[in-house]
């Protein structure tokens, strides 16, 4: 009875939104970079980047919206890197993705032990307050997480990311260097700048998750992106590089992730094979879309590819 | 740019690489000394120190091997992939599996005597390897699944079923690790048979599969007909089908050997260090021994000397952990990766580019 209850509680839904939000950031920075045809598997790292950004930024000037801010300009600065590394040193997105993932994770151990001075965490941060907002209810707990300027600012940069890709010139030339780099050339985009551009934009995007996640948790933690990135990475690859089917996937992944935590606390089912179940679900899914023949799934197909 | 296209030619190729070994060695350097000034400490210190605690004596030596030897086996791995153009970044996840298993056959063997039980408990190991390998690899070749995603998603998976294979009856009770395994599947350490030189460091016989390993290289690749078709897969696709080269096979196949491989890295770290399998050993080895085979390119020698260079800053860090952060080497591991991809051959693009010269 209390699982049911549980699981069809309005609690739950807040839980899957909560969760939803980093998911829905990273995304939408991966759709942004891989449109324009830069592949990103450093979403994972930005990420991270961005949530040490957010933080420090946050502790310094103890403002939770400079804070915001901070995050994203870490964020930006390195997804910059990713795409100077990989747009005009051409380099290999894959290489350049893993050994930022590997930055990312090893530089801000380091920041957190020369800054803080602590191998595991910064000091704690107030994050965003919503005093109007207060109460333990299901209900409270939704309104604080549907008012919360960071889930606010992931759902109006997604929204805005798919206009821009969709209906702008600027989306225009985007989709162009992802698809056809070398016909994008010839008719006078600049394919070099639009991807660079297209990807720190994504990098924007992906650390207002990671300053989300870690004002949610009111603190850095070391590795505390736990994956989110490569979650993200695969409902990008099953939406088709699309920013609304993506955040859908990743609403559904969050939602995994919500019953999970329900049924570890209510159930005995053993903890592991439970926080297993995105992933088992994200691979199955993957395969059974492909497996009706990947409709609607094509990459851009100028993907990892360069304008000559 | 028809310098471009020299640079692919045999001396030029050479030239390309030693420019991204002095390119990554230089921005190193740098981020070293960046790092260090940046908290504080002093470089030149620093740096002796960090000589002191790895090749300044046997058991620094000894050390940096123990280190090196489970990243050169999963970097020979990920190269074997990598020759028919797959990222096999599921290494961590094939070798938390392959060590589990390792871990659990191993105490099984407890009195088979060495010369079965190394060899039974490794194989077996590799078997899990390759098998946690195949699933991603059928799926790239059958249905087109990039494998970098179905392998990051496989090694969160592995995460899972290690813990929940710990949780339930694999791990000795209330605790996170197997029974030690028996003496019969154990890899005896260098200085346990009479090399007094190495004392006190962890590094084993293992060291000599790592070796083997990089050996069997030109060998595999030149001289061997499955050898030289994956090679050629990797070279040209479509040359490769009309002619008649199985090319998914040979695919898949390298796939899964690269899983393989991968699992005999568990002979360093279970069999050969530390007698059992626990949760989170080896954690880490999967994308340190990526990185190195990113930088060996395909040649024994670059492979065996990047493995030797991370190894190197991992003990170093522990070196000079006391005055700064070990995590600074992990840093200077991924500047040195993106260094040496930037600097073979590519950055004069990176110029050419600035000067809006069309190419």
């Amino acid at each position: 009875m209390s699982i049911v209850s549980s699981l069809l509680s309005v609690t739950l839904v807040a839980q899957t939104l909560r969760m939803a939000v980093p998911y829905a950031a990273a995304a939408t920075g991966g759709v942004l970079s891989e449109r324009s045809g830069v592949v990103n598997i450093a979403l994972e790292g930005t990420m991270l980047v961005g949530a040490f950004g957010a933080v420090t930024t946050h502790v310094v000037t103890g403002s939770p919206w400079i804070g915001l801010a901070g995050g994203a300009g870490a964020g930006a600065a390195f997804a910059l890197l990713h795409a100077l590394v990989v747009v005009y040193g051409r380099v290999s997105g894959i290489v350049s993705g893993i050994a930022l993932n590997l930055l990312a994770a090893a530089g801000t151990r380091f920041l957190l032990r020369a800054i803080y001075g602590s191998s595991s965490n910064s000091p704690t941060v107030v994050g965003f307050r919503l005093p109007a907002l207060e109460g333990a209810g299901g209900g409270a707990r939704l309104l604080r997480v549907v008012a919360d300027p960071t889930t606010l600012a992931v759902v109006v940069f997604a929204v805005l990311a798919a206009l821009v890709v969709a209906k702008t010139a600027f989306g225009l030339r985007l989709r162009a260097a992802g698809e056809a780099p070398e016909v994008a050339r010839s008719s006078g985009v600049h394919v070099e700048r639009t991807r660079t551009a297209a990807v720190v934009l994504g990098g924007v995007a992906c650390a207002i998750g990671g300053a989300a996640l870690a004002f949610d948790q009111h603190q850095f933690q070391a590795g505390m992106t736990g994956g989110r990135g490569f979650i993200a990475l695969a409902a990008v690859v099953l939406s088709g590089w699309r920013v609304k089917r993506a955040a859908g996937f990743c609403l559904v992944f969050a939602l995994l992730d919500a019953v999970q935590i329900v049924l570890q606390n209510e159930t005995r089912l053993p903890v592991q094979a439970l926080s297993s179940l995105p992933y088992v679900a994200t691979l199955l899914t993957l395969l059974v879309l492909l497996r009706r023949g990947g409709s609607g799934m094509s990459a851009p197909r100028g993907l990892d590819r360069h304008a000559d | 740019m028809s310098a471009g296209g020299a640079a692919t030619s045999g001396g030029g190729a050479l030239l390309d690489r030693t420019r991204g070994v002095a390119f990554g060695l230089a921005a190193g350097l740098v981020a070293f000394d960046l790092m260090v000034l940046g908290y504080g400490a002093s470089p030149a210190f620093m740096a002796r120190l960090l000589f002191e605690g790895t090749w300044g004596t046997s058991y620094g030596v000894g050390q940096v091997l123990f280190k090196a030897t489970p990243l050169v086996v999963v970097a020979v791995a990920v190269d074997c992939a990598l020759r028919t153009r797959l990222f096999n970044v599921g290494a961590e996840g094939q070798l938390a599996v392959a060590s589990l298993v390792a871990g659990v056959v191993g105490a099984r063997l407890g009195a088979a005597p060495a010369i079965v039980g190394v060899p039974l408990t490794v194989t077996a190991a590799a078997a899990a390897g390759g098998l946690w390998a195949a699933g991603p690899a059928l799926m790239r070749v059958r249905l087109k699944a990039h494998e970098v995603i179905t392998t990051i998603l496989m090694n969160k998976l592995a995460d899972g079923v290690v813990g929940f294979a710990l949780a339930s009856g694999a791990a000795m009770e209330g605790t996170v690790r197997t029974a030690s395994i028996g003496r019969g599947a154990r890899i005896p350490r260098l200085d346990a048979l009479g090399m007094p030189f190495f004392q006190g460091s962890a590094v084993s016989l293992a060291v000599l599969v790592g070796a083997l390993l990089l050996g069997a290289i030109p060998f595999v690749y030149r001289r061997t007909a499955w050898g030289r078709e994956v090679v050629l897969v990797g070279q040209n696709e479509r040359a490769c089908a009309r002619e008649g080269v199985p090319v998914g096979a040979r695919m898949i196949q390298s796939f899964v050997a690269s899983g393989a491989v991968v699992g005999l890295a568990s002979g360093a770290t279970v069999l050969g260090y530390k007698g059992y399998f626990e949760e989170g050993l080896g954690a880490g080895v999967g994308f340190a021994g990526l990185g190195v085979a990113l930088l060996g390119r395909g040649s024994a020698v670059g492979i065996g000397l990047a493995a030797l260079l991370f190894a190197t800053l991992q003990q170093g860090g522990l070196a000079i952990n006391a005055h700064v952060p070990k995590e600074a080497m992990d840093v200077l591991q991924a500047v040195i990766i993106v260094a040496v991809a930037l600097g073979d051959g590519r950055l004069r693009t990176l110029l050419a580019s600035r000067a809006e010269v069309p190419s």
